[in-house]
């Protein structure tokens, strides 16, 4: 124990291992926070798709010589967020197709751009880093620190003033409609807070496991909670434990950061599942 | 009375479909209208076109002095989101009053006591931590009209509240609406399929179908279409 301890106490000496914590933690609190609603308004995928327009829009921003291309991203990822959930409802190409369709594409695309005109040596390592986010928490600037904060930062405080808007138009977007709630407006809203929350967690799981993040949680403070409050609550705190647990566990025995956290979120929602199963008698 | 809203020269439908022409009809205060007709007849697609979800294809609707469009209370057809929802059933009805603290983020005291009002009318208070996805379907509808009345002391819009319920259920579901109708003076509009349960509570009748008979109750009784309906 003392070893894992005297570890531990060496590596928070590194301004980068701090970093990485505040960021990893910043990002399993704002993703949790939007996963409850997108889970039920069963756009789960939604995150899915997206990240994978972000990993596109990386390649290309990366082909474009773009120093910094958190911003390239953020622009081209809300884009497609807002296009994907405004024409959910009333599409010709219904709203799964669309997602898997421009997932799908957005993927090739990166990955063509990113082998056609790499000028990195080792093309398979920069694709697998971008998918499954290896290390690049672990090398974030300052820049990109700050990045992180002032977004989060804006996420979880338009989450809180919009929190009972965002109940509204969850559990009923006809009523609210009805009773004059402009849910066009606070769905775009949801739209680019969840483009804003996948950008960010690139840097964390990479695009491939960012559906985790959203997932997890929801799925797991909805199996023992009865109240939206309560399961946002509990889902934040289930998020920013595991991701927490995982990357100090991915810090200690060398394993890739967000692959471990995804693992540890897996574990805690077979522990949630029992809980559940126990609490409401097998139903 | 004074008609609190007027449907004129109606014509229903999306893009090139046509379901209904010619509707016009008026509801006065304390009115209780049975929408009534076969499937397909645009009997949600009135009721959408009433609460502004929906354009009319042409013709219009005026709303009588004092009204607005945000204060018709809504009670829609449940959605498959809506049965596995974790909500407690205060967060649900509370939600009702959403229209009333437009941008403001937070409900008020005032918005608070409203819920619990109509949690009381209800007879839901007991539930009123309990979950939304644990209630029977009587129970949420129950719920979901509680959501309504915090929207609106004026008038309520009901798309089949009894689909799905079990004949007691339906039986006393009707007994309540026609208790808020009463009791409470809200006009009520609703939509069913189930013609000879729910127009004993009925002051007027909309009969959807190539064409439409509206009228009182007692007309549409002895009208040669309500008699070959209600046998």
């Amino acid at each position: 124990m003392n070893v894992i301890i005297d570890k531990l106490v060496m590596y928070f000496q590194y301004p980068f291992v701090i970093n990485a914590l505040i960021v990893g933690v910043l990002i399993a609190l704002c993703s949790s926070m939007l996963g409850v609603t997108l889970v039920l308004k069963r756009y789960s995928f939604i995150g899915d798709g997206l990240s994978h327009v972000a990993f596109g829009a990386m390649a290309v921003a990366a082909v474009m010589g773009f120093t910094d291309d958190m911003p390239v991203i953020l622009l081209v990822t809300t884009a497609f967020a807002v296009l994907l959930l405004r024409t959910g409802q009333n599409a010709k190409i219904k709203g799964d197709a669309a997602i898997a369709m421009i997932s799908v594409g957005a993927l090739a695309i990166g990955y063509l751009l990113m082998n056609v005109f790499s000028t990195s040596a080792n093309v398979s390592g920069d694709v697998c880093t971008t998918l499954f986010g290896s290390t690049s928490i672990l090398t974030l600037t300052k820049m990109q620190v700050w990045m992180c904060g002032v977004l989060s930062a804006v996420v979880i405080g338009v989450f809180f003033l919009f929190y009972h808007k965002i109940f509204a138009i969850t559990f009923d977007e006809n009523f609210a409609r009805a009773v004059g709630t402009p849910v066009g407006t606070y769905n775009l809203l949801l739209a680019v807070l969840i483009a804003v929350i996948i950008v960010l967690a690139m840097n964390l799981v990479g695009s491939l496991l960012i559906s985790a993040l959203v997932i997890f949680p929801a799925l797991s403070a909805m199996r023992v909670f009865n109240s939206f409050r309560s399961v946002i609550i509990c889902s934040a705190v289930f998020s920013v434990v595991c991701a927490f647990l995982g990357m100090l566990l991915s810090i200690l025995a060398g394993t890739p950061v967000g692959a471990t956290v995804v693992i540890i979120d897996m574990l805690a929602f077979g522990l949630f599942y029992g809980i559940g199963v126990l609490k409401n008698g097998g139903r | 009375m004074k008609p609190q809203i007027s449907c004129q020269d109606l014509t229903l439908g999306y893009s090139q479909h046509i379901l209904a022409e010619h509707l016009s009809f008026t509801i006065e205060k304390g009115n209780y209208l049975c929408i009534v007709g076969e499937n397909g007849a645009g009997k949600s697609t009135l009721l959408r076109t009433m609460l502004g979800l929906q354009e009319p294809m042409a013709g219009k609707i005026v709303l009588g002095e004092g009204m607005r469009r945000n204060e018709i209370g809504y009670l829609p057809q449940q959605t498959f989101v809506q049965r596995d929802f974790p909500a407690s059933v205060r967060e649900v009805v509370l939600s009702g009053c959403q229209g009333r603290c437009g941008l403001r983020p937070f409900y008020n005291r005032e918005e608070k006591g409203i819920a619990d009002k109509a949690m009381a009318q209800m007879e839901i208070t007991s539930l009123a931590d309990a979950c939304y996805r644990d209630l029977s379907g009587g129970q949420q509808q129950r719920v979901l009209l509680a959501r309504a009345l915090c929207a609106s002391d004026k008038m309520l819009v009901l798309d089949e509240p009894v689909s799905g319920l079990d004949p007691k259920m339906a039986e006393a579901m009707y007994r309540l609406v026609a208790r808020i109708n009463k009791e409470m003076g809200i006009t009520i509009v609703m939509i069913s399929h189930d013609v000879r349960e729910a127009i004993p509570y009925a002051t007027h009748i909309l009969h959807m179908d190539r064409d439409f008979f509206f009228g009182t109750a007692e007309e549409y009784r002895q009208s040669k279409r309500g008699k070959l309906f209600l046998s």
